[in-house]
């Protein structure tokens, strides 16, 4: 696990549900097939309308052209992140399209397990409302061990809540892993 | 302290006494589910993480109902039915449901009630948000994703967080223009889509005991609109007669004591309840129908786990029986059981299916269809600047298909009135 993660925020609002992270449509290529896996990054946030893709503003796509990465690595949102269906292909996508964290103030229980389980990314939640406070492409530094967020660009720091009971999965890289180091499989 | 019916089963299959909500517990899984979206992800995970190693843990605790991408052209949706077939055949799995074959069942949630998996007392996990479902037996039941259910099939635990429960009680004789759909949207207007997050949700109350189990199942169905980790209504004679008629009779059955101790309760009068609608662009933007009666629609859709049941239809036909539809109506039968059903009952001596088909509907063939938008071939889908009122479950932007679409949920009574007109319509305006 990395301890201090880098990146540009993308920022969204609430809600962001499982069917804006990555459309139905979409699940039907493989994800063990390098090839169609990027697809999953390429779709990855395709279903956010274009005036609220990239907050303040909007009108910011996640991903350019026909990439399947993104240059937005750390994802800002509001309340509910990840609300919907079951599908791991959200985190997956994101996973693919190079997100390695997100802080939002609250997440949809399924998506979170899924990323912590999966290993895909780490979702943290923040302490206050953020979504209004960073623009999408501010340079943000998060400290996993110390629950701290630094964004670079304005120069402001703000708390985040400890992972908790699920830090052992995030630190070993996802159940699996987990369950491994602890002799369960 | 006393305990919900929750807490009940997480001491059962957790083998452990005196669980306090929040606590992180392993749970043996007596059902594992999943289907075409999900289920080769979680093959090809299983087989990455276990290698030589793999091996399923219990056959008979494991079904696989192929139901979400089915009457497609799209090659990479019917590979991953086939991957399913390649898997159920290699490892002679008896609860498979091959599409093209008289076992195939249609959408997963109403099949496990069907085919007698929903057993009160247990633990059923499935790789379908709408697996909450099934707790309408008086079980436990959730959604989790591949990784997850890959652990489970080959270890049969599952770790889980004790959860709170909310209870939400409703009392008074249903009117006949009210359905539970009604109901849970009202749910989710007080409580709004995360207003559940990591909780039960318990329902109780004299409307509950006077339903029957398909209307139980739309309120515990749509548990997860609110963020809800499982929903549960507790074991009754109506909940026993349905198991009897399939065969089921021994099952563990438990009770919240009258000392539990809820998160929170919510009482309502049936009575006071109105015809309700979530409008764009989320489940909790509720509305009564009176206040958008006369909003042009472009399309009207029943079907899906939560309104494609044999009960949803009953409603539907009773409104569209001798009326002619004034926009595009698809009827889409979860299950093939309800396709059956269709030509079965009938009111008034016509048969369900004529019903809709004198009233102009299209009929598809059983499956999830548009409910989740789909692949571009799916029947139903939502297209740029279409406005649906449907008996679904979600409204979020796309959901339906097109995210320059804008769709209603309704009850079946409401979608049938506004088909008729063409414009949202109270069903009262019917009835």
């Amino acid at each position: 696990m990395e301890k201090i993660i880098k990146g540009k925020a993308y920022v969204l609002g609430n809600n962001i549900d499982t069917d804006q992270i990555i459309p139905a449509e979409h699940l039907v290529y493989s994800t063990s097939i390098p090839n169609e896996l990027k697809m999953y990054g390429h779709f990855a946030l395709s279903g956010v309308p274009i005036e609220k893709a990239g907050l303040p503003d909007g009108n910011i796509p996640f991903i350019e052209d026909e990439n399947s990465e993104s240059e937005f690595s750390i994802i800002i949102a509001g309340t509910n992140f990840g609300c919907g269906s079951s599908r791991e292909h959200a985190p997956l996508s994101l996973n693919v399209a190079g997100v390695k964290a997100i802080i939002a103030e609250s997440y949809a229980r399924i998506f979170y397990r899924n990323s912590v389980d999966g290993g895909f990314l780490i979702p943290i939640e923040s302490i206050n409302k953020l979504n209004d406070k960073i623009e999408t492409g501010d340079e943000l530094e998060i400290d996993i061990i110390n629950n701290q967020l630094k964004n670079i660009t304005k120069n402001l720091f703000y708390e985040l809540k400890p992972l908790g009971s699920v830090f052992e999965i995030v630190e070993s890289g996802g159940l699996f892993n987990y369950a491994r180091k602890n002799k369960m499989i | 302290m006393g305990k919900t019916i929750t807490q009940k089963i997480f001491e059962k299959n957790s083998h452990k006494k005196n669980l306090t909500p929040g606590e992180s517990v392993w749970l043996d899984v007596d059902v594992l589910m999943t289907h075409d979206v999900c289920g080769p992800p979680t093959i090809s995970i299983w087989k990455n993480e276990f290698g030589d190693k793999a091996k399923i843990w219990d056959k008979n605790k494991l079904v696989i109902f192929p139901d979400h991408y089915i009457f497609t052209k799209n090659v990479h949706a019917n590979r991953n039915v086939d991957i399913l077939r390649q898997f159920a055949d290699e490892h002679q799995l008896p609860n498979y449901y091959d599409v093209g074959t008289e076992r195939y069942k249609g959408v997963c949630h109403l099949a496990l009630a069907e085919e007698g998996f929903n057993v009160p007392g247990t633990v059923l996990i499935g790789t379908d948000s709408h697996t909450c479902t099934s707790g309408a037996f008086g079980l436990f039941s959730t959604g989790v994703g591949n990784t997850d259910a890959a652990f489970i099939l080959g270890t049969g635990k599952i770790w889980e967080k004790v959860p709170d429960t909310m209870k939400f009680i409703f009392d008074g004789e249903l009117p006949n223009y009210l359905t539970a759909k009604d109901l849970i949207l009202q749910i989710l207007a007080d409580i709004t889509t995360d207003g559940a997050t990591y909780r039960a949700m318990e329902f109780d109350g004299s409307a509950i005991r006077q339903m029957n189990m398909y209307e139980r199942m739309t309120l515990t169905n749509m548990a997860i609109e609110a963020g809800g980790m499982n929903g549960i209504i507790s074991v009754d004679d109506v909940t026993k007669s349905f198991l009897s008629s399939i065969g089921i009779f021994d099952y563990d059955i438990f009770y919240s004591d009258d000392d539990a101790k809820y998160f929170s309760v919510n009482k309502y009068d049936v009575t006071k309840i109105e015809p309700t609608v979530a409008k764009p662009h989320s489940p909790d933007n509720r509305d009564i129908v009176r206040n958008v009666e006369g909003t042009k629609l472009t399309k009207c859709y029943i079907g899906s786990c939560t309104g494609g049941k044999i009960t949803d239809f009953e409603f539907a036909a009773k409104l569209l029986f001798g009326n002619k539809v004034k926009v595009p109506t698809f009827v889409v039968p979860a299950s093939t059981q309800v396709a059956k059903q269709l030509e079965i009952e009938s009111l008034n001596g016509i048969s369900l299916k004529e019903i809709f088909e004198n009233a102009g509907c299209i009929i598809a063939e059983s499956s999830c269809a548009a409910c989740l938008g789909g692949p571009a071939d799916t029947i139903g889908r939502s297209s740029d600047g279409d406005i649906v009122i449907s008996t679904t479950n979600r409204n979020f932007p796309g959901r339906m298909g097109s995210k320059k679409s804008k769709v209603y949920l309704a009850s079946p009574l409401t979608v049938a009135a506004s088909a008729i007109n063409g414009f949202i319509t109270d069903p009262r305006n019917f009835l």
